[in-house]
């Protein structure tokens, strides 16, 4: 049995002169939550489609949970849950019985079907609900549902495309938890595209940057962070002018630096002091309120990756 | 995999049949008063003593399955539940032949139903001190001949549905089949010559039931293998997707 949950090798797809998916070279090892991150259209959901074996590829190739997704893709699908683009609910069927039928496809005993049906739903708030037609329901309780239907059958990789779409903020924290003790817990692997940064950074164990099918950086939220340059200080104070700016434009330790709304904001260039630059502004006579050093987030290494790109 | 069709039905009569609220729950019940009531008693006893209602019960079936199959993919692409669908374990063969025979079957099962009720009803309204049956042969006849129309409705319909973007152009698409089959024979029977048509006439005349529906049988179970070996010819999963 192979440690890897997903292990693609220049996998590419081709939409006649579209290259979706370009020679994509990726190895997610099992019982993690790995963040695919990448704007829209930028391959994310093809890739997802790629590793479940409902699009062939044009080159390269890819296992999921040890099987090739060519010739073992009923193999594949057997063993992962997958939430796609759409919710993919039978509106005109309970909550119930929407769960009824996965759990007859995923080949359930009656009594697990009903055990995990009543778990699901109570986890999630909705067994008061079971028995009205989804079609009446809110996006985010549609979305939790959907979310129940992928963890159903206890898979080993779930695909989850947006999940936290449509959801609040308390089911979007109750979904991270889950998800997370899912992989701790379970062991189960956790594939999710997002355009949620903070949601990546918080879960993510590993995460991917794509652009144009290219997979442009891999890692730890916090390596990547890392890889991104020093951290950013944010001065809030009075004084600040033109004179002071190009002083610290100057600063060797100092890689960008700019005035926004009355507040300085300092790009440095490594794990540098920040006191010996409020003194200089101080000695200019900068009277200053606060002083905020953040590490870079995921999402100035998610920007940083697309300018780069452009 | 029978357990997988098995599953395929039991979702498509929930939703289609059972939960799918409003007329929809009628539409079984209107159909039986009419078919399987008011035509056989107005027909009186030769419903039962003679073939009339061989064809009549041929070509049930094939109006039964043209009011559902269009959804059944077209339907779920619409709704954005087949890929879903698709992403599950079911192999291509469940999910096309659960489909084909959650329509055929609603069909066969519908027919059957009207046949059973057509003739106690004629019974009960003409009775003779005895119950008048049908022939074994004309029997066997329609239940074999509304199976294989329910099938081949099905299959035409779940290929016209298979690529078809919405359920209204699968309908349209259908109706369209359905008209053109429909008037194919009258069309033909006024171009061919007239000696032709003379030697046709006796031939229907002249043949009995027991050499002309294993004919038509065998013609329908050729053409219904056919359209679902095309069927799964063109059930494939990625083309289903890109569609």
């Amino acid at each position: 049995m192979t440690d890897l949950a997903i292990c693609t090798q220049n996998l590419t797809r081709d939409f006649d002169t579209i290259r979706a998916v370009d020679n994509l070279s990726l190895e997610i090892p099992q019982g993690i939550v790995f963040g695919f991150l990448g704007p829209n259209g930028s391959g994310k959901t093809t890739m997802i489609r790629l590793l479940l074996g409902l699009l062939d590829p044009s080159a390269g190739s890819a296992e999921v949970l040890g099987h090739d997704v060519w010739t073992q893709s009923d193999a594949i699908r057997e063993r992962t849950g997958a939430l796609l683009e759409q919710v993919g609910l039978y509106e005109r069927l309970s909550a119930e019985d929407n769960l009824d039928f996965f759990g007859r496809v995923y080949r359930l005993s009656k009594s697990e079907r009903r055990n995990r049906t009543n778990e699901l739903l109570t986890h999630l708030g909705l067994f008061e609900r079971r028995q009205e037609m989804v079609k009446d329901w809110s996006r985010g309780m549609k979305q939790k549902l959907a979310i129940a239907r992928t963890m159903l059958h206890r898979p080993q990789l779930i695909f989850l495309d947006e999940p936290t779409t449509g959801l609040d903020p308390i089911a979007a924290a109750a979904l991270r938890d889950d998800l997370e003790s899912l992989a701790a817990r379970e062991g189960v692997t956790v594939f999710l595209t997002t355009h949620n940064m903070s949601e990546a950074e918080k879960l993510c164990g590993l995460v991917g940057v794509i652009r144009q099918g290219k997979l442009l950086a891999v890692g730890h939220p916090d390596t990547l962070r890392s890889q991104a340059g020093g951290p950013r200080v944010e001065i809030i104070g009075r004084g600040f002018n033109e004179n002071l700016l190009a002083l610290l434009q100057a600063e060797p330790e100092v890689s960008a630096a700019e005035m926004h709304n009355g507040h300085l904001s300092l790009q440095l260039c490594a794990e540098k002091d920040v006191a010996p630059l409020v003194n200089l502004m101080v000695s200019m006579g900068v009277e200053v309120e606060e002083v905020r050093k953040d590490k870079a987030s995921l999402e100035n290494v998610f920007l940083t990756l697309m300018e780069e790109e452009k | 995999m029978i357990a997988d069709i098995r599953t395929i039905i039991w979702k498509e009569w929930k939703d289609v049949l059972i939960q799918s609220g409003g007329r929809a729950k009628w539409y079984p019940l209107a159909f039986l008063a009419i078919f399987g009531l008011f035509l056989p008693l107005q027909t009186g006893i030769a419903w039962v003593e003679t073939p009339v209602s061989l064809g009549f019960y041929a070509l049930i079936p094939v109006m039964l399955v043209v009011t559902w199959v269009a959804d059944s993919f077209a339907g779920e692409r619409e709704r954005g539940t087949l890929e879903t669908l698709l992403a599950t374990c079911l192999s291509d063969r469940s999910i096309l032949f659960g489909k084909i025979a959650a329509v055929a079957g609603y069909a066969w099962v519908m027919a059957l139903a009207a046949f059973l009720s057509g003739t106690v009803a004629v019974n009960i309204a003409h009775w003779r001190g005895q119950l008048v049956l049908y022939k074994p042969s004309i029997a066997l006849g329609i239940v074999g001949l509304s199976f294989l129309t329910a099938t081949l409705g099905a299959n035409a319909g779940v290929l016209v549905s298979l690529r078809a973007p919405t359920v209204r152009q699968a309908q349209q698409t259908l109706g369209l089949a359905v008209f053109i089959i429909a008037w194919i024979p009258i069309l033909g029977l006024n171009i061919i010559p007239q000696a032709w048509k003379a030697v046709l006439g006796e031939w229907l005349k002249g043949g009995d039931m027991g050499s002309i529906v294993p004919i038509i049988v065998a013609a329908l179970l050729a053409l219904d293998l056919v359209l679902l070996g095309v069927a799964m010819t063109r059930f494939q999963r990625t083309r289903l997707i890109l569609d």
